[in-house]
């Protein structure tokens, strides 16, 4: 169940930059996206029971860990959906000053 | 800014900097790392210029520094990496390992992987603290 | 129980997502944004990842900054007007493409184990040699760094990347002579 709603999840992201005519929505849109993404990257790693994958004196190297691995992809993913969004943004505030608006069907009736 | 943020954020920037520097150093003994303790360096940088505007921090909107430190950081990473070759091994070989095994669990442990950690720290704060001040001082101006 | 607590989290996330992207006031919704992100710390905390959560706050309140400030100099904070739906060909070729994607995402929801056994065929070799081949306690380090050093590489491409191209795109023009 845990793995339907964050579909629900995606989806929303999803009709989010489909279905919206201003740009910060869509840029909104994007965001959520991102985050549904990593949520599921997140809940396939996780093992019942499970402690944070780090090795103290105590206990050693024996302890029933979570899967590390897809932490890792997902420590490189946050930080890059941080560069996206940035780089999406920056694209918009340009475009405000370009045609004063920041609806997507009144540029492309605009034109230059 | 008004006179609460400005007295709360003169004690608060160094204090996150200065956490932000443990974790990016002890990456490799507590959760952390070269991303988390990078990211919040940037943090405190742009809390400062949140709080006290641009004027007060002397950046200039032309020159930034933040792009030639971007640049150590990322030229860093590479060259730990390719003192792999000059070992004589693959690309990433953990070279600090090799030539002296350290102890486990204290700071100077984990051959080159403090290096590393310290290399993606200066970069990813300085690429996030460009990208914040670019759009943050962005003012829409000059009509022709 | 643990599930149910996941569950609520995550229906909490849907609800602001649906506000965030149906509000008419610009500023409301980017404010709703930040509900989504300060709930995926919490759910990160509760299934065991304290690096994602360090990260995931601060990109978090840094998204919430850059957003306020791209409204703050550019619009009145109010939306825009024109609404309407796609014409009859995208409508029909995008329902296709969706049923499609459907059909793909059911069936490799049947192929997933259940939340808590995960298939830790190449986590197991990490898990027990990490330690002693790099001697680094943080295992998620050891593996960004050591085992798996390209994706560090072109993670740290892209963040280069983008940042020149935001300072790019947002230079000051030079005056044209007249």
């Amino acid at each position: 169940m845990v793995y339907g709603l964050t579909l629900v999840l995606f989806f929303i992201g999803l009709y989010g930059i489909l279905f919206k005519k201003n740009l910060i929505k869509i840029a909104i849109g994007l965001c959520i996206l991102e985050y549904a993404m990593n949520l599921l990257f997140a809940l396939v790693g996780y093992r019942k029971g499970g402690v944070a994958p780090i090795v103290t004196s105590q206990e050693g190297a024996s302890s029933f860990f979570v899967d590390p691995l897809p932490q890792a992809l997902v420590l490189t993913a946050i930080v890059i959906g941080l560069g996206t969004t940035a780089l999406l943004l920056a694209f918009a505030v340009r475009m405000y000053r370009h045609y004063q608006t920041f609806d997507v069907e009144e540029m492309r009736k605009l034109q230059g | 800014m008004t006179l609460i943020v400005r007295s709360i954020a003169r004690w608060m920037i160094p204090s996150i900097f200065l956490l932000g520097v443990y974790v990016v150093l002890h990456g490799h003994l507590t959760p952390g790392g070269g991303f988390a303790g990078g990211v919040l360096v940037a943090g405190s940088f742009v809390l400062s210029i949140l709080a006290f505007g641009v004027k007060k921090n002397k950046v200039e909107t032309k020159k930034e520094w933040s792009s030639l430190t971007e640049s150590i950081g990322i030229f860093l990473f590479w060259f730990l990496a390719f003192l792999g070759i000059l070992w004589g091994s693959y690309f990433f070989l953990n070279v600090l390992t090799k030539m002296s095994p350290g102890a486990r669990f204290h700071l100077f442990s984990a051959g080159s992987i403090p290096l590393y950690n310290l290399a993606i720290g200066i970069e990813v704060a300085s690429a996030l603290f460009t990208m914040v001040f670019v759009l943050m001082v962005f003012r829409e101006k000059e009509r022709p | 129980m643990f599930e149910l607590v996941l569950s609520s989290f995550i229906v909490l996330m849907i609800l602001g997502a649906l506000v965030a992207l149906e509000t008419r006031n610009l500023l409301a919704s980017v404010i709703s944004l930040g509900i989504i992100g300060f709930a995926l710390v919490v759910l990160f905390l509760l299934l065991g990842a304290p690096d994602l959560a360090i990260v995931q706050i601060i990109v978090e309140t840094l998204t919430l900054v850059i957003f306020i400030s791209a409204i703050r100099h550019t619009t009145p904070q109010e939306n825009s007007k024109t609404r309407g739906f796609p014409p009859k060909f995208s409508w029909s070729v995008g329902t296709f493409f969706l049923l499609i994607f459907l059909l793909g995402a059911f069936a490799i929801y049947r192929e997933l184990p259940p939340l808590g056994s995960p298939c830790v065929r190449m986590a197991l070799y990490y898990l027990s040699h990490g330690m002693e081949l790099t001697g680094a306690s943080n295992l998620v380090s050891a593996i960004i760094l050591d085992f798996r050093g390209y994706d560090t590489l072109g993670e740290a491409t892209v963040l280069f990347a983008s940042a020149i191209g935001v300072a790019t795109v947002l230079r000051k023009m030079g005056k044209k002579s007249s």
